[in-house]
């Protein structure tokens, strides 16, 4: 697994677009990460350089924000995330049992792809289907009333 | 034309996530095959609250609850009561009275006790389509206060409905408007957090998933009030369904004239914008919010200057939270006198919760202040099931603590609840029962806020970590006295030293359990036992062998070798080998293992 930064001609246009569109916005650069995360799927340090230049800003303020927040990838991830919630109505009802087989299963911490870069894990918080809890996702997919013994299958469906 | 029934879909996202989508084109399919496309109208709603029973669908002129809906139920369900009129009892949730009559949906219990004015709208209206919310007297509000009032009346009249903040710290609401209105400037914003970090709470989501407008008209009304022109709407990225709602409203409000320059032709210019989170639990605290719609790193800042003079973009802004929105328009419609006969003398009004955990009928619930835990969790909730007992009920998130059985009759409101030890928060109510052991959930809590402490400030980022392990070493069994001496020290020390809410509210989850569940931490010191039977470390899995046929299944299953015995002969497992995986207690057909 290489992490060679790859793109093509239309994400490039794409980007620079945006780019061109937030200059004149307030407060633009989370919303430009935002974005770029919405092209790439994650923020290669190519694309945090292309937009700090773009929006005259130090690049170590774009990898504090990189850092800062949750939701930003600086590793692509994998094909299918598989999120656990680890909310509180999901954890009263289980949760941790049922991330606890999803590791074992795929040999993964959360926040780490599989090597074959099929599945990331992620301990969620609150999705907020507590009435399901406890719940996991595997990409637009819920599952909800868990038991651990239904990670097994529910993994099994994508064998794709 | 009027359409002779009604089909609401729950479009929450807890029914979505049990694929309500695919019921509603399942609707319009079948509808169509019969041919009453246009006698027949059907719209996805917000959430009607009844979580548990979802997905749901109710059909009006009857008002017939369809719970647990499948889409290979739909045809069924169109045929026999769309076209014979005919309600399809065994898919429909009932209640029964005494006499074995059903109740209405109304009579529930879950909906009785409840009183619906934030959530009004949710499980009514089609939240896509703003003609209905304009026919359910939309933006009259806004007009009302443009037309007739000047701003500080305006700031008056919220100050008098008693309302108070509805993200948790219950700060009054018309104050906070008043003393933005008062600030020196031109440029001024408004705010509203969407961004409902606490674990449990979902109420501000489904307000913007089911009534978007009420909230965009809120903001309109607090912008006349304040003197601002823009507003900005900080949403969490995880709520897909409500971002794409709050932005069709957005959009059907600009282009209807609502929102911007000279708004509905009434003279005041307002525009408001979405930004979206990004998985950060201190942006919920106002300043670190702040921070993150201007761009940078959500951390917060040291308060004075408050929001009302120094705020976003460092001008005056007032922020308040999604569901004191949801009761603005209201308070203006009806007056301050109708707002303050609901509710308690200090905590006037409506709260909303989000009732979780081990309780029968979980969902979303509107109650008057004052309404005590006991109506919430035995009528609304259905009690708690499988026969267990109630223990405690967690309120205000990772920032509150939690509500002993022995005070189930307190009424809640803001005061009562900070005088037990916890907090309104922002709203979650998760229900525990005997199988929940207060030291752990401790832990869970303040793993929690190990991990989304931003880490300026030391006594959180390092107090809060240190609080953790002390957790930790309790629920392994390697545990002291003098550490539950050590973890109430610490936790009056992070409280008394953190810069912002997060820190100074982060030992609330410690200090409630260690006030009212002393005892579960001492017999995981002392005797190195957790009585609800949660921390693993202090387990032995144990074969009664009144119970035990011998039947070898649990040999077999288990993983380490550590059961021994012979065949129809009771068998015994060696603790020094027993790795407590479970897989014993999932192959006994007898239900002869325990954990103890």
């Amino acid at each position: 697994m290489s992490n060679e930064f790859i793109e093509t001609a239309e994400q490039r246009e794409q980007l620079r677009r945006a780019l061109e569109e937030l200059k004149g916005v307030d407060g633009p650069l989370m919303k430009a990460m935002q974005i770029a995360q919405d092209i790439y799927g994650y923020l290669p340090y190519e694309v945090q350089v292309r937009i700090a230049d773009a929006l005259d800003v130090p690049l170590e303020e774009v990898y504090g924000i990189a850092t800062f927040y949750a939701q930003f990838n600086l590793n692509p991830k994998g094909k299918y995330t598989v999120g656990v919630c680890l909310g509180t109505a999901c954890y009263v009802k289980g949760s941790g049992k049922v991330i606890e087989r999803v590791k074992e299963k795929l040999g993964l911490e959360p926040g780490e792809t599989t090597a074959d870069r099929k599945f990331t894990l992620m301990a969620t918080r609150c999705i907020g289907c507590c009435g399901l809890a406890p719940v996991m996702t595997v990409g637009d997919d819920v599952y909800g009333n868990l038991v651990p013994e239904n990670v097994d299958e529910i993994l099994a469906k994508y064998n794709d | 034309m009027i359409e002779r029934a009604h089909i609401l879909v729950c479009g929450g996202t807890g029914c979505t996530s049990g694929n309500s989508k695919a019921i509603f084109e399942e609707f319009k399919k079948q509808v169509k095959a019969v041919n009453l496309e246009n006698e027949v109208k059907i719209i996805m709603t917000g959430c009607f609250g009844l979580c548990a029973k979802g997905p749901i669908v109710v059909i009006y002129p009857e008002g017939a609850f369809y719970q647990h809906v499948k889409p290979e139920y739909v045809k069924e369900i169109v045929e026999e009561h769309i076209v014979k009129g005919r309600i399809v009892d065994k898919y429909v949730h009932r209640e029964t009275d005494e006499s074995g009559k059903s109740k209405s949906i109304e009579d529930s219990a879950f909906y009785k006790s409840q009183k619906r004015i934030v959530l009004r709208h949710c499980g009514v209206i089609d939240p896509e389509n703003i003609d209905e919310y304009l026919a359910f007297d939309g933006y009259k509000a806004y007009e009302k206060v443009v037309t007739t009032m000047t701003p500080e009346e305006v700031c008056d009249l919220v100050t008098a409905s008693g309302l108070r903040g509805r993200g948790g710290g219950g700060f009054p609401t018309g104050v906070k408007w008043a003393s933005t209105l008062k600030a020196p400037g031109d440029i001024k914003y408004v705010v509203c957090n969407a961004d409902e970090g606490d674990p449990g709470a979902f109420m501000d989501r489904s307000l913007l998933e089911g009534d978007p407008h009420a909230v965009l008209e809120a903001m309109m009304i607090n912008g006349y009030a304040v003197g601002a022109h823009q507003g900005y709407i900080y949403v969490r990225a995880e709520y897909p369904i409500a971002v794409h709602r709050l932005q069709v409203a957005i959009n059907q409000a600009r282009e209807y004239g609502i929102l911007g320059k000279n708004a509905m032709g009434l003279g005041h210019d307002f525009d408001i914008d979405i930004r979206l989170g990004a998985g950060a639990f201190v942006c919920g605290e106002a300043t670190a919010l702040i921070h993150s719609i201007e761009g940078k790193r959500g951390e917060p800042t040291q308060k004075p200057p408050h929001l009302a003079d120094h705020g976003l973009f460092g001008r005056p802004t007032v922020l308040n939270n999604v569901e004191t929105y949801g009761n603005i328009t209201q308070i203006i419609l009806n007056g301050p006198e109708w707002f303050r006969s609901m509710g308690t003398e200090k905590s006037p009004g409506t709260k909303v919760f989000a009732l979780g955990g081990k309780i029968t009928n979980t969902g979303l619930v509107e109650i008057p202040m004052g309404t005590t835990l006991r109506t919430i969790i035995e009528d609304i909730g259905g009690g708690i099931p499988n026969g267990r007992k109630f223990k405690a009920a967690q309120t205000g998130g990772p920032s509150g603590g939690c509500i002993p059985a022995s005070l189930i009759d307190t009424p809640i409101d803001y005061d009562n609840l900070i005088k037990i030890g916890s907090m309104m928060g922002s709203g979650g109510l998760i229900v525990m029962d005997d199988t929940t052991c207060m030291v752990d959930i401790a832990k869970f809590f303040l793993e929690f806020t190990v991990d989304e402490s931003c880490g300026k400030c030391t006594p959180c980022r390092i107090g809060n970590k240190r609080l953790y392990e002390i957790l930790e070493k309790i629920t392994e069994g390697k545990g002291t006295m003098e550490d539950i001496d050590k973890l109430e020290e610490l936790c009056y020390y992070i409280k008394s030293n953190s810069l912002c809410g997060l820190g100074q509210t982060a030992p609330n989850p410690v200090l409630s359990t260690l006030k009212y569940f002393r005892d579960e931490y001492i017999a995981h010191v002392k005797d190195k036992k957790c009585p609800a039977g949660v921390c693993k470390a202090l387990l032995n899995y144990v074969i009664d062998p009144s119970k035990c046929v011998g039947c070898g299944l649990c040999k077999r299953g288990c993983p380490a070798g550590a059961i021994s015995g012979e065949l129809k002969q009771p068998h015994v497992i060696d603790t020094s080998k027993c790795i407590k995986c479970g897989a014993c207690i999932a192959a006994c057909r007898k239900n002869a293992i325990e954990k103890k």
